[in-house]
């Protein structure tokens, strides 16, 4: 009776689109957010201190929503650009399956929603590293620098990066080094992951008017970058493989993945447009696809670690 | 002739009450779950807290004499 009496459109008959539970869903940015379980999980896991497995689903899970609600929040404000790129002009919001305000609200909901739980169900630390985090991506990433500076995925890839470093202050209530570790594995492997896309979706970028490093500095530049970030990713990677966390399976990914990362850097560097576009960006394309396996495998290899350290198989 | 009349806006908002249903239920497990593991949790911890408060009186008599 009441959704009715207060549902104009529907009280006049109107068969207008009604939002969906998936289209709810589809603002979470669900792909994003398995990454985000994924990375959470394993610093969980790899931490020294033992969490009941309810309360580590339940953790997990709250920090999944957390991440879900920065998605939405992102989707609300970013909503004018993203109904001009190709790649998103299908989410929720552009294609009019959600209105803005729906996403704001579900977004602002969830954020509070998951940062309390968290708090409850973990410690407050990582409640309140949840909020950072939200806040981190929703404003400092999505509102500020996003549209200000060819950085903004270098510091947006922050917020990506805090997850592993939430799912071991559940374990431990702190930051230690090897949690800041797998931070700044994420944070370095953004960028050269979103430039080499950048590179072969570039119209995309040049018609949102997002100051992409290609549009602004060129891709002569952007190529360049792509290979110092990689230089730079390597030593964290394999640095990572002599803590606690790591251990002979995650020294031999990481030797592997970083020579093959650094191959393909190499290889982007020394190309030009004009090869690249002959090959219709055959080698930026299979580095981006080697950037998906590249976190994966690293934190695929750290739970290794982790798991079969009580069989004193895992770890050094 | 039905109690009440079913219109079309509960068709078309099926999936989505469906869903919130779900949500709905699947907090309730999660904070039934959680509460009965801290609960446990802190009955299997109290045994270690006693040792700690035994230790306590000798020294609370040794300063008072």
């Amino acid at each position: 009776m009441t959704d009715v009496s207060l549902n104009p459109q529907a009280d006049a008959g109107d068969a207008a689109y009604e939002s969906q539970f998936g289209d709810y869903i589809a603002l979470l940015k669900p792909r994003v957010m398995s990454l985000v379980v994924f990375t959470a999980f394993v610093g969980l896991v790899a931490a020294p201190v033992p969490v009941h497995p309810f309360i580590a689903f339940c953790a997990v899970l709250f920090i999944a929503v957390g991440g879900g609600a920065s998605g939405a929040l992102n989707m609300w404000y970013d909503s004018d650009i993203d109904a001009v790129m190709k790649r998103t002009v299908g989410r929720p919001i552009p294609s009019g399956r959600v209105g803005r305000d729906e996403a704001l609200a579900l977004g602002l909901t969830l954020s509070g929603f998951s940062c309390v739980m968290l708090a409850l169900a973990a410690n407050i630390f990582a409640g309140l590293f949840l909020a950072f985090t939200i806040f981190f991506y929703a404003v400092v990433y999505t509102m500020w620098l996003k549209r200000w500076t060819p950085q903004n995925i270098v510091i947006g890839g922050a917020a990506g990066a805090f997850p592993p470093m939430i799912g071991w202050a559940v374990a431990t209530g702190g930051v230690s080094i090897e949690s800041v570790l797998m931070f700044l594995l994420v944070f370095m492997w953004t960028p050269p992951h979103f430039w080499a896309l950048a590179l072969f979706m570039k119209e995309d970028y040049r018609d949102a008017g997002v100051p992409m490093l290609t549009v602004t500095h060129g891709r002569k530049s952007t190529r360049k970058h792509i290979l110092a970030y990689t230089v730079l990713l390597a030593p964290i990677a394999l640095f990572t493989g002599v803590t606690s966390i790591g251990g002979p399976i995650y020294m031999a990914v990481a030797v592997v993945l970083n020579g093959l990362f650094l191959k393909g850097a190499f290889q982007i560097w020394r190309r030009d447009e004009a090869a690249a576009e002959a090959d219709a960006y055959k080698v930026e394309r299979s580095f981006f696809k080697l950037s998906l396996y590249y976190t994966a495998l690293h934190f695929a290899a750290i739970l290794a670690e982790a798991l079969l350290k009580p069989y004193e198989l895992g770890g050094w | 002739m039905p109690l009440a009349h079913e219109h079309d806006l509960h068709r078309r908002r099926l999936s989505r009450n469906l869903g919130l249903g779900g949500v709905l239920l699947a907090l309730v497990f999660l904070i039934f779950g959680m509460t009965f593991v801290k609960v446990t949790a802190q009955n299997v911890q109290f045994p270690e807290t006693v040792p700690g408060v035994q230790k306590a009186a000798p020294v609370a008599a040794t300063s008072g004499n």
